[in-house]
């Protein structure tokens, strides 16, 4: 049996205050490759806590997360950030793209940092704007964009490590009924191409879509 | 992460916001341009100051020679200096206490009117004098080999000496007295440009000079060609008493160098600080632009770091922002340094001198503010915490 691509085990995340407050407690999740999750949960209850952490963007109080196969937690901060540079593909509510770069710069950022091929960059970045539907705006600035086209360059950006784990946060909370519906429709195609999501949402609409749903309350993980 | 991505990130980051990086150079620009000028302004003032000296002054040796018992240099030893390669011309003078007041006239004819009785400094002199004072034979010519040889009763009088004695002539041959023996007059000379004195001197073949106690040589008048002065100050003494040389006194123009750092000195002092100041000035302003500019990135932050950026990538690539500002700055202050020396040089009609190594020294000194500018702000982008960065 392969490895999982999420492994957490009795991860626990404080807070430091008085009384500590426990963002996440005692959390066990599994993601297998080519899962689709969406993990649920109103505001306060734990959800971004969660996010960081999977995306090595904060490290767990205690327990152990795996990722690949790699234990994570007693990893030093150059290491986790290899990995989330190699394995991790973010997609952000706000699209976090610059500006006064154009579509395929935007993308061909994911490659600045570690060890790739610097020739073969632009290619690999508009092989990555072909798969999300992309080739048509390339050399266009983001202002330029909708929001659905930007969201969709920022997973372009996201897909061009061939990354393990799709990390997306409220992928489609700035957009439309119509582009959220394009975006849907892309993570599907992705996860057929045997792409590994975790989705983390608030609107149902999203959840449903999934093969897989958690729910997170106070801190609290529940499959449904 | 490659160097040309580093590059050009911080490339990009530079010129997202072109006005504002551009105003960012400006303390730089204004810091590096004052002290281009103020370098470039006193090395091109110090070398005209030098260089008007360089005609006269640099090119002329005097030595003196103390009196003593037996002649320390000869009548004839300054023919030995002219075989020195870089020396121009020379001529042994002697001229003492009993010499310097001597009664001279030109005629016997006593006449109530006039004065004319002149006390008056005889000296006696080579025939190479002319020449080694820088001066003209106005009227007439000066003595040669042949009149000292021969003891021939012959004078030339300075050209104030003639105006005193009332001689304006040389047609009718005229006379002077000296002591009570007659001269004759056979030039005058004028247009001294070195050692004015011999003006008012009455000049007389060597031969001549010891009937008036003129026995030794006391002074020796040297030119060089431009740049051999002090190699022939080293060379003379020996040239001239090879026995001695340790006894003349050898007055030489102070060395080129010398005078050039004399004068850079005045000049530079307090435009040095106005114009470190200034530069103090730039690096506040770059630190202070790039702090913001952290500030307002701090979601491209956060976005580099999840895209993989460690935290010396981020600082590395604040650092460069700062030092290519700074590069910037440093690179049109000393093209606008440059353009004003020679601007300045134009209208003053001097030569512009500025050193090479000056012109390529002022970027660097542009992009180390920057750098240094840039160490805190860019710290404070690496210290921050992802997470943080990206809420």
């Amino acid at each position: 049996m392969p490895e999982p691509v999420i492994a957490l085990e009795a991860v626990c995340r404080q807070f430091p205050a008085d009384p500590p407050v426990h963002a996440l407690a005692k959390v066990d999740l599994r993601v297998e490759p080519s899962d689709y999750l969406a993990i649920a949960g109103p505001s306060g209850s734990g959800k971004s806590t969660l996010l960081n952490i999977l995306g090595l963007l904060d490290t767990p109080t205690s327990g152990s997360y795996r990722l690949d196969g790699i234990e994570t937690t007693t990893l030093r901060d150059g290491g986790r950030t290899k990995l989330r540079g190699s394995r991790i593909g973010f997609v952000f509510q706000s699209f976090h793209l610059l500006s006064h770069r154009s579509v395929v710069e935007n993308v061909m950022l994911a490659e600045v940092y570690g060890r790739h091929e610097r020739r073969t960059r632009k290619e690999r970045a508009l092989r990555a704007l072909d798969q999300v539907g992309m080739s048509h705006r390339v050399d266009f600035l983001p202002d330029r964009l909708s929001g659905g086209e930007r969201q969709r360059c920022a997973i372009a950006r996201a897909l061009m490590g061939t990354p393990s784990l799709l990390l997306c946060d409220e992928p489609t909370g700035n957009l439309d009924s119509r582009n959220t519906a394009a975006v849907l429709d892309l993570f599907d195609d992705l996860r057929a191409q045997g792409l590994t999501i975790v989705v983390i949402t608030h609107e149902d609409e999203v959840g449903a879509r999934a093969d897989r749903r958690v729910r997170i309350t106070d801190g609290l993980l529940t499959e449904e | 992460m490659h160097l040309r991505d580093l590059l050009n990130e911080a490339l990009a980051g530079m010129l997202a916001r072109p006005v504002r990086s551009a105003l960012t150079t400006l303390g730089t620009v204004l810091g590096i341009t004052t002290l281009v000028i103020t370098l470039g302004i006193a090395a091109t003032a110090g070398n005209q100051i030098v260089g008007r000296f360089d005609e006269l002054t640099a090119t002329s040796i005097t030595v003196e020679v103390p009196e003593t018992k037996t002649p320390l240099v000869d009548w004839n030893a300054y023919t030995e200096l002219t075989r020195l390669r870089g020396v121009t011309s020379a001529a042994a003078v002697a001229e003492n206490k009993a010499s310097s007041n001597l009664t001279v006239r030109s005629n016997r004819i006593v006449d109530p009117t006039r004065v004319t009785d002149q006390t008056l400094t005889v000296i006696a002199a080579t025939p190479g004098l002319p020449e080694a004072a820088k001066g003209r034979m106005t009227q007439g010519r000066f003595f040669d080999a042949g009149h000292v040889e021969r003891k021939d009763r012959v004078v030339v009088l300075g050209d104030q000496a003639a105006k005193l004695l009332g001689v304006t002539r040389l047609d009718e041959a005229p006379a002077v007295f000296i002591a009570g023996r007659a001269y004759t007059v056979i030039g005058v000379l004028g247009e001294l440009r070195r050692d004015r004195s011999l003006g008012t001197a009455v000049i007389v073949p060597p031969s001549i000079g010891k009937l008036f106690g003129l026995r030794d040589v006391t002074r020796v008048l040297i030119n060089t060609s431009l740049g051999a002065a002090e190699l022939i100050a080293g060379q003379a003494p020996t040239a001239l008493s090879p026995g001695n040389g340790d006894m003349l006194q050898v007055i030489a123009p102070p060395s080129p160098t010398r005078a050039r750092d004399g004068v850079q000195d005045d000049v530079n002092g307090l435009f040095l600080i106005l114009g470190l100041v200034s530069l103090v000035v730039g690096a506040v302003g770059i630190a202070n632009v790039t702090l913001v500019t952290v500030m307002e990135r701090v979601a491209e932050i956060g976005l580099r770091r999840s895209l993989g950026a460690a935290r010396r990538h981020i600082a590395a690539q604040f650092l460069l922002e700062s030092t290519l500002i700074g590069l910037t700055g440093g690179v049109i202050g000393a093209c606008l340094g440059v353009v004003a020396v020679v601007a300045v040089s134009a209208a003053k009609q001097w030569t512009p001198v500025l050193d090479g190594q000056l012109a390529l020294a002022a970027p660097v000194a542009g992009a180390v503010v920057g750098l240094l500018a840039g160490l805190y702000p860019s710290l404070r982008a690496a210290r921050m915490e992802p997470v943080d960065a990206l809420r």
